[in-house]
């Protein structure tokens, strides 16, 4: 008996393969903190902020040459596609952090701060796939914001494959796909085109990846354009008018 | 804080006067927006000046308590982020997070805003179980009354998802909304030296000794009430702080209709 | 060989990993960074072009305390030889016995009897160390305690705005509101007045702090302070100086 395979030709919300959701970016939404931003794209949608460099206890984690990058993500209860996302973090939630701050890391410079700490936090209202990359494009804004001496911001977003269609900026329904699916969130410093988070899930050819992360990347310097665009936006009515 | 400080602001209040030039009675500019997290089955927005918290509900489908068959349950809880200020820490709630949630809770709840009744589907067997969460996104002061009309905000736009086939379809909501008995609407009196003041900013709240939290109804009746502070109230004190704070929820309650 | 070419205007708003120069002969100086032969900005700020210095102005960052600087610091423990004070950093500062008054304290005394958990104190960074440890002296002119009034907190960058060329900004604040301000290099600035007026200098301070990138700025405060006050306001300095004397707040006066 044949089984009928179920195929993806045409994504989803009418997107071309390499469109990305709608995005919105806003640097210093968040007035207590030293940093932040908010990051928006389709329905997932990110706040970061930065305290820091602050005192850092217990002093055994202080490091006398430099001071260190601390990240925390978390999604919000009411975040998640289904039920209740349960506060405090969960073993994906710190797996997260671990990554978001490996991906952060590469670009920011605290040898100015020993023995200090740079605090990260990001928490998601809503989701909708790609939240590791929203909090990553997030938190460099608001590094930025905070002035964290940083080489260049990093953007990230999610591609990947859905059965047959190589796609870029998946969203949950995509992931969710019967049949094949890759996701591939990935990070990457626009001025350099250096990669500094790569994770997948799912099955994909050595090929096609490699083309992914190629098309990942160019769709990272329109991201790159919007985080900048908040930053500049902030200090509108200044001299750039 | 640092007694010099809190005499130079009681002096000022004392000729009615507050650091950013407000009334003692004057709350700052509320804006509200109610029904944009998607993944909610309700949510809310409320800024006090550049506080700023979130409240969303989500439902889920539970067997009823042996002792309240009849009845779905409602659970509140409230967390003040890292996120929202240098002053908290990550980790598990702390005891101001718990209070909070607890007048939230107390608010909505014991005021029976919400007949459990109501959200009954089978007797014994299947109920509606709601939870209420507020977050703080920016703490500038008064995050209880933030907390307090988010919630009754976030219920009020609350709508039930689909329940088929024995499991809730959260992508499909139904325009069943949930019934509200009442609308709660909390105001927070705070006593600096013998002055009561409303809607405190940081500074205020550390120099305050002693708070009430006074949650009032349409009728003007109280249906909940919170001292906070390790300061002493006297009955007239309280009376003050009772009338301030209906005074305030009407208010607050034309603001939010 | 290669024209260098200069990639933003002196002013412009940049943010880190935006290209501000090509080739050689721009050289990179604070907040700006050297890669094959292009200079890019590391920070968020103004770019300042000085002949062939490229450098950024920060628009924000945490205080880092810098030797001779005059702060506003608050007490928040009492150690052996002397006291801790927060001063608004990652960094808390000390301020040993010796270097707070001339008063022979002996072995023993209680310290509070000079300075007591919770003051605030207008001093001058002695020290700091590589590791950023923080040596404080009250030993000078003007250096004190300060008794009453209220202390607000302003962005560390801002300060320079605040205090204007040669003091201008804030003694138009001083004069126009009768009150007593004293800012911090540090960001913590403290103003003495009737509630009424503290409130008015206050309002004055956080409108410098968020338009301090704008231009017309002095003549913006100027009507909002007259409004405010009823009062006219008579500048010390002509307007059209403000643009060079734009980020020439003197940081070793006390202001």
């Amino acid at each position: 008996m044949q089984v009928n395979q179920m195929s993806y030709t045409k994504r989803n919300d009418g997107r071309k393969p390499d469109d990305l959701r709608p995005i919105e970016a806003k640097a210093g939404v968040i007035k207590r903190a030293d940093g932040s931003a908010y990051f928006r794209i389709g329905n997932t949608w990110a706040y970061a902020a930065v305290y820091g460099p602050r005192d850092l206890h217990p002093r055994f984690l202080q490091n006398p040459k430099t001071g260190v990058l601390r990240c925390e993500y978390s999604m919000m209860p009411f975040s998640g596609m289904g039920e209740r996302v349960r506060p405090g973090p969960s073993r994906r939630s710190k797996e997260i952090s671990m990554v978001t701050e490996k991906a952060l890391t590469p670009v920011i410079n605290l040898d100015e701060f020993p023995n200090t700490v740079v605090d990260v936090f990001i928490e998601l209202p809503q989701t909708d796939a790609g939240s590791r990359c929203a909090g990553i494009c997030a938190a460099s804004i608001a590094l930025a914001d905070a002035g964290i001496p940083m080489k260049d911001l990093v953007t990230a977003v999610a591609v990947g494959k859905v059965n047959e269609m190589k796609v870029v900026d998946l969203n949950y329904d995509e992931e969710a796909q019967e049949g094949e699916v890759a996701d591939i969130p990935m990070a990457v410093i626009p001025s350099t085109g250096m990669i500094t988070l790569l994770q997948m899930d799912g099955i994909i050819s050595k090929d096609d990846l490699i083309e992914l992360l190629k098309r990942g990347t160019e769709a990272c310097q329109k991201i790159y354009q919007i985080q900048k665009a908040a930053l500049k936006d902030r200090y509108k009515g200044g001299n750039n008018e | 804080m640092n007694d010099d400080l809190k005499a130079h602001i009681i002096e000022a209040l004392n000729k009615g006067v507050r650091f950013d030039g407000r009334k003692l009675d004057e709350f700052r500019k509320v804006e509200i927006k109610q029904g944009f997290i998607k993944t909610s089955e309700g949510s809310a927005s409320v800024k006090i000046g550049d506080t700023e918290v979130l409240a969303g509900i989500k439902m889920s489908m539970e067997k009823p308590y042996p002792d309240t068959p009849e009845e779905g349950t409602i659970m509140v809880d409230a967390d003040l982020l890292p996120l929202s200020s240098p002053d908290f820490e990550p980790g598990p709630p702390d005891i101001r997070a718990v209070e909070r949630a607890r007048i939230v809770d107390r608010g909505i709840r014991e005021s029976k805003t919400i007949n459990m009744r109501d959200l009954l589907i089978e007797k014994g067997v299947k109920a509606w179980s709601l939870s209420i969460d507020v977050v703080s996104v920016n703490d500038a002061g008064n995050l209880i009354d933030a907390f307090g009309l988010a919630a009754l905000l976030a219920l009020r736009d609350a709508k039930f998802p689909a329940y088929e086939d024995g499991a809730v379809n959260y992508k499909h909501k139904t325009d069943k909304k949930l019934q509200l008995t009442k609308v709660p609407i909390p105001a927070t009196v705070y006593k600096i030296g013998h002055n009561f003041l409303v809607d405190p900013t940081t500074e205020e709240e550390s120099a305050a000794d002693v708070r009430l939290t006074v949650t009032t109804t349409e009728e003007g009746k109280l249906c909940a009430l919170q001292k906070g502070g390790d300061g002493e109230l006297s009955v007239e004190d309280i009376e003050k702080m009772v009338s301030l704070g209906i005074e305030k929820g009407k208010e607050l309650r034309a603001l939010v209709r | 060989m290669k024209v260098s070419e200069l990639k933003v205007q002196d002013k412009e708003i940049v943010v880190p990993g935006d290209v501000l120069a090509d080739g050689m002969e721009y050289l990179p100086a604070s907040g700006t960074y050297r890669e094959d032969n292009r200079i890019i900005s590391a920070r968020l700020g103004l770019v300042h072009v000085d002949r062939r210095l490229i450098k950024i102005i920060p628009l924000s960052g945490r205080y880092m305390p810098k030797r001779d600087d005059i702060i506003i610091g608050k007490v928040i423990d009492i150690t052996i030889g002397g006291w801790r004070l927060d001063i608004n950093s990652a960094y808390s500062a000390m301020l040993s016995m010796k270097d707070a008054t001339s008063d022979f304290i002996r072995k023993g005394d209680d310290l509070t009897k000079w300075f007591g958990i919770g003051d605030y104190m207008v001093s001058k960074i002695v020290n700091v160390t590589s590791q950023n440890l923080v040596d404080l002296s009250m030993r000078g002119a003007g250096l004190r305690k300060v008794k009453g009034g209220r202390i607000i907190t302003v962005n560390c960058n801002k300060v320079p705005r605040i205090i204007g060329k040669g003091g201008s900004m804030v003694s138009m604040v001083k004069m126009a509101t009768d009150c007593n301000i004293i800012v911090g290099q540090n960001g913590f600035v403290w103003i003495l007045g009737t509630p009424e007026n503290e409130a008015i200098a206050s309002e004055a301070i956080a409108m410098i702090e968020e338009n301090s990138h704008v231009s017309g700025l002095t003549d913006s405060v100027k009507e909002f302070l007259e409004k405010k006050t009823g009062r006219t306001i008579t500048l010390s300095i002509p307007t059209n100086e403000e643009a060079a004397g734009e980020f020439a707040g003197e940081s070793n006066e006390l202001h």
